[in-house]
């Protein structure tokens, strides 16, 4: 039995057998891709629920008939409202995913995630700077900062965490601690500017409510990008996460990986976090339960995450439209309130995490 | 390590005069520094007469200004402040890690969530809020416990355990923020930070109680099953510790402390965490130094209040602000030196 089969808490290296079954085995990748497929199925049926959930409930007919024949009565809300906010769940959710898959895989870390790890903190951190003492109010103004913030804050817990030799506890420590850190100065910052704290409090628990068509066009650059350097590393991420020096002698260069890989998860959790908040546990737990699927191989992992990611992701927000009507529940809320149970699971599946 | 030892009618007892020599200055520290509180604000006073006023022979403005407006409040930061110092050692040692305090275990969270429910959905006082502070430290606690579960509360499991709480908590509280109203949510907030303006005797009692009990409990009664615990389990039960009596014990004080802490002046963060450390850093032993942490914590808290007051001129900052700052920047620190001993 494969071991990559069942859901494990360990990032396994692909093992050479199973690297070589899937290379020479047509069945296996074509199971993968109708899984794909099916993925990207569901991911579309979701995209259209989202599109009919709300104030205005639609049937999932309406709902598509909204999106494409402009004479549809749906047709003003579904594309002035639904739509932007759909789009913006599908990138923030494909590239928080993906960000969550690349950083297990680079830190061998099975606790990895923006979140935990204070990526996303740090982005807060620096939007609410700018929020607040350099008076910047648009997207396209932040998202500058939330990539400082957020490569700060990878570099910094690299170098705080113990680079390669960090044990995934030491890790989830270090980034609790500037976890606290960042959000401490973050409310130090919002208690001092009551206009700043009435704006920033619904950004801050990761929303998606307040999407904009032109927030998702500056998006989609970043995501795209951070998307497409992702795959294009999934080889060397596959051969890095043998050790390092398998993968030299498989002819990756492990530095360059690495740095490689912290750029694609500043772009990818910066830009994110910068259009809809701070949203934790969707790059912890995507990349676990797809791992169960797919075995550790990223060139599948990876697309993988970034369909099912979003799948999360707008799942989380139509339910957060659905459960408090009239008002609504965040999708960082309940990204967390669904995600942290699967941490503490995973933490407590495996005695020997406190390595 | 140099130790000392008194013997005296037939019982004897050992102690390590620098530990005592750094546990009385801290607490000089603090007492130094509470004066020159008393003493600061819009009605000046010299730390003479303060002391004076104190020792009840001050004139009639002095006695009111000293003992009815500023004293209660000084106290209640000295008793915060001792109360977090204290939990804080217990919470570093039973986890032996450098970085276990309420505020990455999730006890602070949960504090903050008890009150934000009385503030945000109930709409309470003062009182209903520091109650649902504790109530929620406390659930909290226990849920961390019940999932740490047959393998004991120990370590890195409660760690790790804890920062999911901790996390799932903080989704929680982003979530009454926003469903509280623009004047609820700037309280909700200030208390979230940790604050002392307008406290008073009322606001920590409760606090002064528990440390009246707990302190001679924990200090004298479990300083050395504390001190054998750090050795491991095996080695503690071994020397004859009751190891998951003490634990429990220690953790639940250490809980109740936090959670009296945070019902008093709300959850101040980073003082749990540096106090413990600092004490450690001057008294140059291992062990959970729980004397001197809990002075620390004590000159630690007075010294951030006066920083809250005087940092911006023309206006007062809640106490949480400075500790959030300063500490965050230690923590970093201490993060980095940690690593590089190969401590955590």
């Amino acid at each position: 039995m494969r071991g990559s089969t069942r859901l494990s808490l360990t990032t396994h290296p692909p093992s050479p057998s199973a690297a070589t079954r899937t290379a020479s085995g047509p069945p296996r990748r074509l199971t993968r891709s109708a899984g794909l497929l099916a993925a990207l199925l569901a991911l579309a049926v979701v995209s259209l629920i989202s599109l009919g959930v709300g104030a205005r409930p639609m049937s999932l007919g309406d709902a598509w008939r909204g999106l494409v024949d402009p004479d549809a009565p749906g047709y003003s809300v579904v594309h002035q409202m639904r739509l932007p906010r759909t789009l913006l769940g599908l990138l923030a959710g494909a590239a928080l995913g993906v960000a969550g898959a690349v950083m297990q895989t680079l830190t061998r870390n099975p606790l990895a995630d923006p979140g935990i790890l204070g990526i996303n903190a740090g982005a807060a951190a620096a939007v609410v700077t700018a929020i607040s003492f350099l008076g910047v109010s648009t997207f396209a103004g932040f998202v500058w900062f939330a990539f400082a913030g957020s490569g700060a804050v990878a570099v910094l817990l690299y170098a705080v965490g113990g680079g390669r030799s960090a044990t995934p506890a030491r890790l989830a420590l270090a980034g609790a601690a500037l976890n606290a850190a960042l959000y401490s100065y973050v409310q130090a910052v919002q208690l001092l500017d009551t206009a700043a704290l009435d704006q920033m409090r619904f950004w801050i628990v990761g929303s998606l409510a307040s999407a904009q068509a032109s927030i998702v066009w500056q998006l989609l650059p970043f995501t795209l990008a951070g998307l497409a350097v992702a795959f294009l590393l999934a080889r060397p991420l596959n051969a890095l996460a043998m050790g390092d020096d398998a993968a030299q002698a498989l002819g990756a260069n492990p530095a360059r990986a690495r740095a490689v890989g912290v750029v694609v998860i500043t772009l990818l959790c910066g830009a994110a976090t910068a259009a809809c908040g701070p949203i934790a546990f969707v790059g912890l737990m995507v990349p676990h339960l797809v791992r169960a699927l797919t075995g550790p191989d990223l060139r599948w992992l990876l697309p993988y995450c970034a369909v099912l990611s979003p799948v999360l992701m707008l799942v989380a927000d139509v339910l957060g439209r659905v459960v408090a009507r009239p008002s609504e529940v965040q999708a960082g809320v309940l990204t967390v309130v669904i995600g942290g149970p699967v941490f503490l699971y995973f933490v407590r599946r495996r005695k020997a995490v406190a390595a | 390590m140099r130790q000392a030892v008194i013997r005296a009618a037939g019982v004897s007892g050992r102690f390590r005069p620098r530990a005592l020599v750094a546990a009385a200055g801290c607490a000089l520290l603090a007492g130094a520094v509470a004066v020159v509180l008393i003493g600061s604000g819009d009605f000046q006073m010299s730390p003479a007469e303060v002391v004076r006023t104190l020792l009840g022979n001050g004139d009639p403005a002095q006695d009111f200004i000293v003992n009815k407006l500023r004293l209660p409040r000084v106290g209640t930061a000295l008793a915060v402040g001792a109360g977090l110092g204290l939990a804080g050692a217990l919470f570093q040692s039973l986890t032996r890690n450098p970085l276990g305090s309420p505020d990455i275990l999730g006890f602070s969270q949960g504090s903050a969530a008890g009150a934000l429910v009385m503030i945000v959905l109930v709409g309470g006082g003062s009182a209903a809020v520091a109650a649902g502070s504790v109530a929620g430290a406390l659930l909290a606690g226990l849920a961390i416990h019940a999932l740490a579960g047959r393998h004991g509360a120990h370590g890195q499991r409660l760690v790790l355990f804890g920062i999911g709480v901790a996390a799932i908590l903080t989704g929680v509280n982003g979530y009454l923020l926003t469903q509280a109203k623009i004047l609820e949510a700037a309280r909700a907030m200030v208390w979230l930070t940790g604050s002392l303006d307008g406290r008073d005797w009322g606001d920590s009692a409760p606090l002064l109680i528990a440390l009246a009990v707990l302190v001679p409990l924990v200090v004298a009664g479990f300083g050395r099953p504390l001190r054998m615990l750090e050795m491991g389990d095996e080695s503690a039960l071994a020397l004859g510790v009751p190891v998951t009596a003490t634990r429990v014990l220690m953790l639940g004080s250490a809980v109740l402390l936090t959670a009296l802490t945070a019902a008093a002046a709300g959850p101040v963060s980073f003082i749990a965490l540096t106090a413990p450390q600092l004490a450690r850093r001057l008294t140059r032993t291992t062990g959970p130094n729980l004397t001197a942490s809990l002075c620390m914590g004590a000159a630690l808290m007075v010294a951030a209040d006066w920083l809250a007051q005087h940092a911006v001129s023309g206006r007062q900052l809640p106490v949480g602000v400075v500790t959030g700052l300063l500490g965050g920047g230690y923590l970093v620190w201490l993060l980095v030196r940690e690593r590089k001993s190969g401590r955590i």
